[in-house]
């Protein structure tokens, strides 16, 4: 049995964001990111094209694998932001009198903490122009108030990110990225089956999606997929920042 | 025949096969002893080509239809496998096999997906698998304890779906050239570690369970399965992801070894996965 499993070539994903075409995307969206923000400054609110400014309240993913890759990262920030906030509540462990679900709750901070950090590293190093800001997370207090409360958003949150990955998948180009992205969403299924366990037993895989119409897994066997528009509009409530997907691909 | 069947023949008359075809070592260096030994053993020449498009496969990219068909055999496994299973009545509690049940129904539609996908795409009819295509021995490992021992079923299951996760993450960009096999492949993939995290729960929950077992793959520990079943997990110890190290401390917050591999799963390739389920192929 081969030990080494790692079939990815490391340095895919970087070259990925080096190759020519995108260095050459890379220097048009330089172009239209100084002249946005000239019109910005004149006082116009066309932020067409930005794709790392929030100076007007808004964050523009951008296009092509960068800007799903930001796509990713805005939504690990806010699980991330979540898991942190509710592992911080002074009464957590009295909302979770379970020693196993505070384990729990505390290892799916570290793995969203863990890929939010994954997808600041991994743009910022070869990308850093394109990588959106630190999005500010706007948790209304009822959604940590309870162990029903949290565990509820926690499922729209996970059950969220399957379907965003899920749905992303086909709109990369670089193999490489969409290595890591099947890295991640098993990992977010994973979390998403123990949260609908937590509420109720045996629900891993079943009952209503919550986040879309029908069952979470239908009746081919298939998990949700969503368009980032899709996803975006679940997602936009629990961030302060508009955020802007007009211009990620869309096949 | 499928590669799956070739390399079950061939293992029949060299049992380190899949030494030799690690995709990491360029087959073609074994590939003059090896024919030898297929020639003592009298394998048609017709044999020896399939074998051949068997060792292509092991290099980067099989085709769409192959990917489906390695992804039939293995989703028959697990149908047939829960099957049996959830018609067991050694279940401590209804819950136990309610979920064997969801879980039954969900490969059953899987095999019927992509059946119906692959007779999509033309050519051959899909490869048709029944209950005696599988040994639920593992080749005499398991003995009879696969369907009579709870703790022994829930450990099969639990290999089956993580290594069903491995496999389908794997295989995933070989699909990247037809958008709704590929979409359709991530939405199985994310289900099957949906069964993967409920079976590790129901391990963790069973009486004398495997304490701290967690839904998630900690390092490559493989939760109290047998060792012959350590190659479901050899690797999963990752904590490099694209050359970003994934361990370190952010805004307060540690991430070790353990959270770094947990955070990510990794992918098996084909021989990988062969390898691991050839002893439940009959």
């Amino acid at each position: 049995m081969a030990k080494n499993t790692n079939s990815v070539p490391e340095q895919g994903i970087l070259q990925g964001l080096k190759n020519p075409l995108n260095r050459r995307s890379f220097l048009q969206y330089t172009g239209a990111g100084v002249a946005a923000s000239a019109l910005l400054l004149a006082g116009c609110d066309d932020d067409d094209d930005m794709t790392n400014t929030n100076m007007s309240g808004t964050v523009n993913l951008g296009s092509g694998d960068v800007g799903i890759l930001n796509y990713a990262y805005a939504l690990e920030q806010l699980e991330a932001a979540f898991y942190t906030a509710v592992v911080a509540l002074p009464n957590f462990s009295t909302l979770f009198t379970s020693a196993t679900e505070r384990q729990v709750l505390t290892d799916i901070r570290n793995h969203e903490v863990a890929h939010r950090e994954f997808f600041k590293a991994a743009i910022t190093a070869n990308a850093a122009s394109q990588i959106i800001p630190s999005l500010t997370p706007n948790l209304p207090s009822s959604a940590l108030a309870s162990r029903a409360s949290i565990l509820a958003t926690a499922k729209t949150f996970e059950d969220l990110g399957v379907a965003a990955y899920n749905g992303a998948g086909k709109l990369l180009t670089n193999s490489a990225f969409l290595s890591i992205a099947g890295k991640i969403v098993s990992v977010e299924a994973r979390h998403a089956a123990e949260i609908r366990d937590m509420i109720e037993n045996g629900t891993f895989a079943s009952g209503a999606a919550g986040i879309t119409a029908g069952n979470i897994v239908d009746a081919n066997g298939l998990d949700v997929a969503l368009t980032p528009a899709q996803v975006l509009a679940a997602a936009q409530p629990f961030i302060k920042e508009t955020i802007n997907a007009s211009s990620l691909p869309t096949t | 025949m499928n590669i799956f069947n070739i390399l079950k023949e061939v293992e029949k008359v060299d049992p380190e096969i899949f030494d030799r075809i690690d995709p990491r070592r360029e087959v073609f260096k074994h590939f003059g002893g090896f024919g030898k030994k297929l020639a003592a053993a009298a394998i048609p020449i017709a044999f020896g080509s399939m074998l051949n498009k068997a060792y292509g496969q092991t290099a980067a990219n099989p085709s769409v239809r192959e990917v489906l068909e390695f992804a039939l055999l293995l989703e028959n496994l697990e149908y047939h496998f829960y099957l049996r299973a959830a018609a067991t009545d050694i279940f401590p509690s209804a819950a136990g096999k309610t979920a064997f049940g969801v879980i039954r129904d969900h490969e059953k539609a899987h095999v019927d997906f992509l059946r119906a996908a692959i007779s999509g795409m033309g050519g051959a009819a899909p490869t048709t698998y029944t209950d005696a295509s599988f040994d639920w021995t593992a080749n005499g490992l398991l003995g009879n304890a696969t369907f009579t021992s709870y703790p022994t079923m829930l450990a099969v299951a639990q290999a089956f779906e993580d290594t069903g996760v491995r496999a389908y993450k794997g295989a995933a960009p070989a699909l990247m050239s037809n958008d709704t096999v590929l979409q359709a492949a991530l939405q199985i993939h994310s289900v099957e570690a949906r069964h993967a995290a409920h079976l590790r729960r129901m391990r963790r929950d069973m009486t004398n369970g495997v304490a701290g077992l967690k839904p998630w793959i900690t390092m490559k520990d493989r939760g109290g399965l047998p060792a012959e079943f350590q190659g479901i997990y050899d690797g999963e110890e990752n904590t490099t992801q694209a050359t970003v190290n994934i361990t370190g401390t952010f805004g307060g917050i540690t991430i070790d070894a353990n959270a770094a591999s947990e955070a990510f799963d990794e992918p098996l390739t084909v021989a990988q996965v062969n390898a691991i389920v050839m002893p439940f192929i009959a």
